[in-house]
């Protein structure tokens, strides 16, 4: 089975989704990503989903966990590039994933993350 | 193919130019309210019908079942009449009044040709004014279809027409909805201003829904749907140009838009939506 790779990019990691998920692929995933963070002890998840066409339930509710598994590990999760369609389908599916950040593309993602890190840095 | 068939195709060959003057001169061709060319586009059309309707007898066509292969070639000269007709803004009256102008010319023909065989006038004359009415019926009937036509194609316009995305600002973007919003609308303003934050990269949308008359329930569910979507694009949303009235009704209706920016006028959202993205506007003279 194909695994979706986790790149590290400084403090944070990266996740592209190049491919249709199916839900043992995104089951592994949410596994490696929780590995990963506590080994890392990253700050931040990017998901770019910018190549993703089709959800369902399932995956819309994993994101929603890894964002919420991320959320425990004192990370946060950022899911960019949503296609139109996709986020129709989600909204139709009752599915608006309140709690998970959103941004249009991986430029801005990142922006998002730091804005963040900086937030969280001046709160302490 | 029945006797009084074979005498109408008879009387229309022999009488073929007389039936077609006298039909122009009944259904008022001669008037001066016509150009030249309606005349001769009225004489073309009145010789197609005669042909075609010269083959379906000829074949055998019953005229109590209009829909007969038989008759395929007089239906389409019938429908062609009735489209041009109703594409010139004529009524389905004027159109169906031309083809049963073709009665009293035909009926002038049985008179004088079939005189002293009462019995055979009888059956031809009412063999004759069935078909005549039918074609007359199967005029209104296109009429109307293509008048539908016209209007499903309008509503389409009105829909996309009514759904413009603008760009207000650098990465802002403004929909001004207008009239009543129904599933329909919603899909079509959801997936045009979504793919347009897509293609601009714009980080705000403002939604303006001073011209929508009424919000209620279903209304608003649409409103939070559209907003949720956007937010998923990982754009923020503001809704504005809330009347008095219409926040009464929300606040009255216990709709919950907690969590979703709203303001009052587009002035008001598109400032909001400036000072969030850094910008600050100052007057640098007094105008004159």
């Amino acid at each position: 089975m194909n695994r979706i790779p986790i790149l590290q990019m400084g403090q944070n990691l990266l996740v592209t989704i190049q491919v249709d998920m199916q839900d043992q692929m995104a089951l592994a995933l949410q596994d490696d990503l929780a590995n990963k963070i506590s080994a890392t002890g990253a700050r931040g998840v990017l998901i770019d989903i910018s190549a993703l066409e089709i959800v369902d339930s399932f995956v819309g509710r994993m994101l929603a966990s890894i964002s919420g598994i991320s959320r425990i590990l004192d990370a946060t999760t950022v899911v960019v590039g949503m296609q139109p369609a996709v986020a129709i389908t989600l909204v139709e599916l009752g599915l608006s994933l309140t709690g998970v950040r959103t941004a249009l593309n991986v430029e801005r993602g990142m922006e998002l993350l730091a804005q963040t890190r900086r937030e969280n840095l001046l709160a302490r | 193919m029945s006797q009084e068939s074979e005498a109408v195709l008879q009387l229309l060959a022999q009488h073929e130019q007389q039936i077609i003057e006298d039909w122009l001169r009944e259904a008022g061709a001669a008037s001066t309210r016509h150009t030249d060319a309606a005349r001769r586009a009225m004489r073309g059309e009145a010789s197609d019908i005669l042909q075609a309707l010269g083959s379906a007898l000829k074949a055998g066509a019953s005229a109590d079942e209009f829909q007969q292969p038989a008759w395929a070639p007089l239906r389409q000269s019938l429908e062609s009449l009735s489209r041009s007709r109703a594409a010139q803004g004529q009524s389905a009256g004027d159109t169906s009044q031309f083809v049963l102008a073709f009665k009293r010319p035909l009926f002038t023909v049985i008179q004088r040709d079939l005189a002293g065989q009462g019995d055979r006038q009888m059956a031809i004359i009412w063999l004759v004014s069935t078909f005549v009415d039918r074609m007359a019926q199967w005029t209104v009937t296109t009429y109307q279809q293509t008048r539908e036509e016209i209007i499903k194609r309008q509503q389409q316009d009105l829909l996309e027409l009514s759904t413009p995305v603008i760009k207000l600002f650098e990465g802002v973007l403004a929909v001004p909805m207008i009239g009543t919003l129904d599933s329909s609308r919603t899909q079509v303003v959801m997936e045009t201003l979504l793919q347009r934050i897509v293609d601009t990269g714009s980080r705000l949308a403002i939604i303006d829904i001073t011209g929508v008359p009424t919000v209620d329930t279903l209304v608003a569910q649409h409103l939070l749907k559209t907003v949720s979507a956007i937010r998923l694009m990982g754009a923020e949303c503001i809704i504005s140009g809330i009347r008095p009235q219409i926040a009464q009704t929300i606040v009255h209706l216990g709709i919950d838009l907690q969590g979703i920016a709203s303001k009052s006028s587009l002035a008001d959202a598109l400032q909001l939506a400036l000072e969030q993205q850094g910008y600050v506007i100052t007057r640098t003279r007094q105008p004159a």
